[in-house]
């Protein structure tokens, strides 16, 4: 397949830069911010997105889906990146729908996938327990009793976990923390007994929160995939997360760059436009070459999953390095080549620098994904 | 698509008949590699085999026109033919600046008789050319060259000397960049002239360089009497296709960025070993996962530009970024190509040090972001033509 966007892919794209500059640009953001939203994102619009197809659009056909692939949720999120949007499309879609799409029974798709496609349940993961996404170290207890598991400690960064409907929860069930084997997944309904949840504001103004489970019960019927077998479908989901927040990413920089460029052309000092300065134009092109090189790589990695290629894992892991770094670097620099201004809450640079730093740690940032690149490529 | 299918099966089953076994292993240097010309050198004798059987085919230079010389191939059938040879690991049969350099600028610029008297030559390896660009006075700053050509009845009469130019010791020809106006602005006047290295009053003087090889040299004109038939395009203005052959230069260069066949970790696994799945060094691990990273996503970027253009896109800005990037992660690899192999990659002569090689590449190496145009120059490319800063 050429590493190129199709018609369709074009029109989606640019259909959703619209749209978000329109409804969702970073002063929703602010306000979200400083009002204080009880759900922190816009339930309004969360509908209109959801009308358009988005909620559903990597979700196949059959479960009320738009069936789009990857490349598609890609698009949208790395347009909700240059205008840090915020809705639960990341928690619950490029999550939560991938999750039951490829570890659930075919009951949990049909009754699941449909009410997500719709924007009508939001799900989320709980998964993180430590300071340091490291999957594997899942310590949580799940102990079997008779037909049911009785599940007790506590998450965290678990993304929407005050608004969302249903929780999956990684969960060990035997081995200990370190293993891959023996961890299962549990599908919980946030309401259920025993379980807390606290909300979490994170420094991009987002939600993440703490879930508490104290001796909740769950139905072995609940369980999402294998007993003991839940690593495999969580790799498969944080390859697709790790490449969709890459898409996310790329879009935030690409914005803040492309505003740092134009200041450039208009702040004058010494008598002369700034941008005239070789010191700051040789930074300037040398990012320009490394996001040139991310755009390649996000693209790459979204088409790899969609095409179910064996190489999804090396991809989204290189993708996800490579973006952390670049992402870092540009916002760092965004901020330092806008001067004073850069530093105040009014401008929007600040956004993009905060959002930018939750994106690379969500489901591990640099270090992580370069050392998983390094491990898949047999170093 | 059925025809591509077919000509992929007779590409390779004549790939497979015909390229020689010792042409299917890796270059180590540039000895290994083929120029070509008047007094050519082979190190093997299936090196003259290989590029004898590929130029009656046309594939020296797979898609110029066949009355040039060409194979005739358009680009599905081109990269077909690229993809074959790189899976058999067949060895470009001819390289040069002949190939890569003037050829591509002669089809754009020269006149028919020009293109009928050299492109021939270039395709089967017959005449060697070097590139008189750079003087003394005159290196980033190119268009500030006083090589002089005065106009004269039938000839030019060219006086000045040239450096670091690349073979010239070996060449039998010479494009070369000349004033021929000195009024106008620095970019006006200055002409694109082809010459024999023979002419009288050519004079040239290898420079030793710091790899220990001497592939360039002081270029001396003393009242060099150049036809005027062998100007190329219009007098004066020449500049033009002076840059448009300077981005097939920068073309040729970056793909030293793309990556050997072989990956660089792997070696790092032969030389250094593993400890729990690990490269035994964790410094240089995470040094060579940076590295693979980046030969990674500049292979996908040069894929996705010539997927871009491929579809009609257009070339897009992105290509501004291969030459500077791709010569930069040539030296890295180089680098790191030391570090990997230890201190006996220092070894300069001597079977035990592989004949010098990984010092003498990595020495060489260190001239990609100079040759071309510099890595900076790049940058202010990119940053005044693409940024608009
Ligand atoms: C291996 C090798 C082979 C070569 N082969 C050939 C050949 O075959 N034919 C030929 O004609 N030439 C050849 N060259 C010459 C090459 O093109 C020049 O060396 C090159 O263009 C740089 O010019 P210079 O050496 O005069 O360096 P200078 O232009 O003097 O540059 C010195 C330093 O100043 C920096 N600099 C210069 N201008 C600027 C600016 N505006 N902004 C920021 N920094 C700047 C440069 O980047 C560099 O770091 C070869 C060079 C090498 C190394």
């Amino acid at each position: 397949m050429p590493l190129v966007l199709n018609e369709e892919q074009e029109m989606l794209k640019s259909s959703a830069a619209g749209f978000l500059a329109e409804k969702a640009p970073v002063s929703a953001l602010r306000k979200l911010r400083d009002d204080r939203d009880a759900a922190g994102f816009s339930r309004a619009l969360w509908e209109e997105m959801s009308e358009m197809g988005w909620a559903g659009i990597a979700i196949p056909e059959a479960y009320g889906g738009l069936e789009y692939g990857y490349v598609g949720l890609g698009l949208i999120l790395e347009e909700m990146g240059r205008q840090l949007s915020v809705s639960p499309l990341q928690s619950s879609v490029m999550v939560g729908a991938s999750l039951i799409n490829i570890g659930g029974s075919e009951a949990h798709k049909r009754t699941l996938l449909p009410a997500v496609a719709e924007g009508k349940l939001l799900i989320t993961l709980a998964l993180q327990e430590g300071l340091h996404h490291a999957p594997e170290k899942t310590a949580l207890k799940a102990i079997a009793s008779g037909d049911n598991f009785i599940l007790t400690g506590k998450k965290v960064l678990v993304m929407d976990a005050h608004v969302a409907d249903k929780i999956v929860v990684a969960a060990r069930t035997s081995g200990n923390a370190g293993d891959a084997e023996g961890i299962s997944l549990f599908l919980l309904d946030a309401k259920t007994e025993g379980l807390s949840r606290e909300r979490v504001i994170m420094v991009d103004s987002r939600n993440s929160g703490n879930v508490v489970l104290d001796n909740v019960s769950v139905s072995k019927a609940d369980l999402i995939g294998d007993l003991n077998g839940g690593m495999a479908i969580l790799e498969q989901v944080l390859d697709i997360a790790n490449a969709c927040l890459s898409a996310e990413l790329l879009g935030l920089s690409l914005q803040a760059y492309e505003a740092t460029i134009e200041y450039l052309k208009q702040r004058s000092q010494f008598g002369v436009l700034i941008g005239s300065f070789q010191a700051l134009q040789h930074r300037a092109a040398d990012m320009f070459a490394e996001l040139e090189l991310c755009k390649s790589m996000v693209l790459a990695s979204l088409q790899a999953i969609d095409n179910g290629e064996d190489n999804v894992s090396l991809m989204a892991a290189a993708t996800k390095a490579k973006l952390c770094e670049v992402a870092e670097r540009v916002t760092n620099e965004a901020v330092q080549m806008h001067g004073g201004i850069g530093m105040t809450d009014e401008f929007d640079m600040g956004f993009y620098m905060k959002r930018a730093r939750v994106a690379q740690q969500t489901f591990g940032g640099y270090s992580y994904q370069l050392d998983r690149f390094a491990s898949l490529n047999g170093f | 698509m059925p025809d591509l299918e077919q000509f992929r099966a007779d590409t390779r089953s004549w790939l497979e008949e015909n390229c020689p076994e010792t042409m299917r292993q890796p270059m180590m240097d540039e000895s290994d590699m083929v120029g070509g010309g008047r007094k050519p050198t082979f190190k093997h004798p299936d090196q003259k085999l290989w590029m004898e059987r590929m130029a009656a085919k046309g594939w020296t230079v797979p898609t110029w026109p066949k009355q040039y010389g060409g194979g005739g191939l358009d680009k599905h059938e081109a990269k077909i033919l690229r993809e074959e040879m790189s899976s058999l690991q067949c060895r470009a049969p001819l390289q040069g600046m002949g190939i890569s350099m003037l050829g591509p600028a002669l089809l754009e610029y020269g006149s028919e008789a020009q293109k009928l008297q050299h492109l021939p030559k270039i395709a089967n390896g017959d005449i060697w050319w070097c590139q008189g660009y750079s003087e003394p006075g005159a290196g980033s700053d190119l268009a500030s060259l006083q090589t002089k050509a005065e106009e004269k009845d039938d000839y030019f009469l060219v006086n000045g000397s040239k450096v670091w130019t690349s073979g010239a010791d070996k060449a039998d020809w010479i494009f070369c960049l000349v004033r021929t106006d000195n009024s106008g602005s620095k970019h006006h006047g200055i002409s694109f002239l082809l010459f024999d290295m023979t002419s009288p009053g050519v004079s040239v003087k290898p420079i030793l360089l710091i790899s220990g090889r001497s592939p360039f040299c002081e270029t001396f004109f003393d009242d060099v009497k150049v036809p005027k038939e062998n100007l190329m395009g219009e007098q004066d203005k020449g500049w033009s296709i002076a840059k448009y052959l300077l981005t097939h230069e920068r073309e040729m260069i970056s793909g030293f960025g793309r990556g050997a066949s072989k990956k660089f970790c792997e070696t790092a696994v032969e030389a250094i070993g593993l400890e729990h799945g690990r490269l035994a060094d964790p410094v240089l691990r995470n040094d060579i996962a940076k590295l693979e990273l980046n030969i990674l996503a500049f292979a996908k970027t040069m894929e996705r530009v010539g997927d871009e253009t491929k579809s009609g896109k257009g070339l897009g800005a992105a290509s501004s970024i291969f030459k500077y990037y791709g010569t930069e992660l040539n030296k890295t690899r180089c680098e790191l190509m030391i570090d990997v192999n230890g201190e006996q990659a220092m070894g300069w002569e001597g079977d035990n040090y592989a004949g010098g090689h990984f010092s003498r590449t990595w020495l060489r190496s260190k001239g990609n972001s100079i040759e071309g145009g510099t890595s900076e120059v790049q940058l202010n490319i990119i940053a005044k033509r693409v940024l608009g800063l």
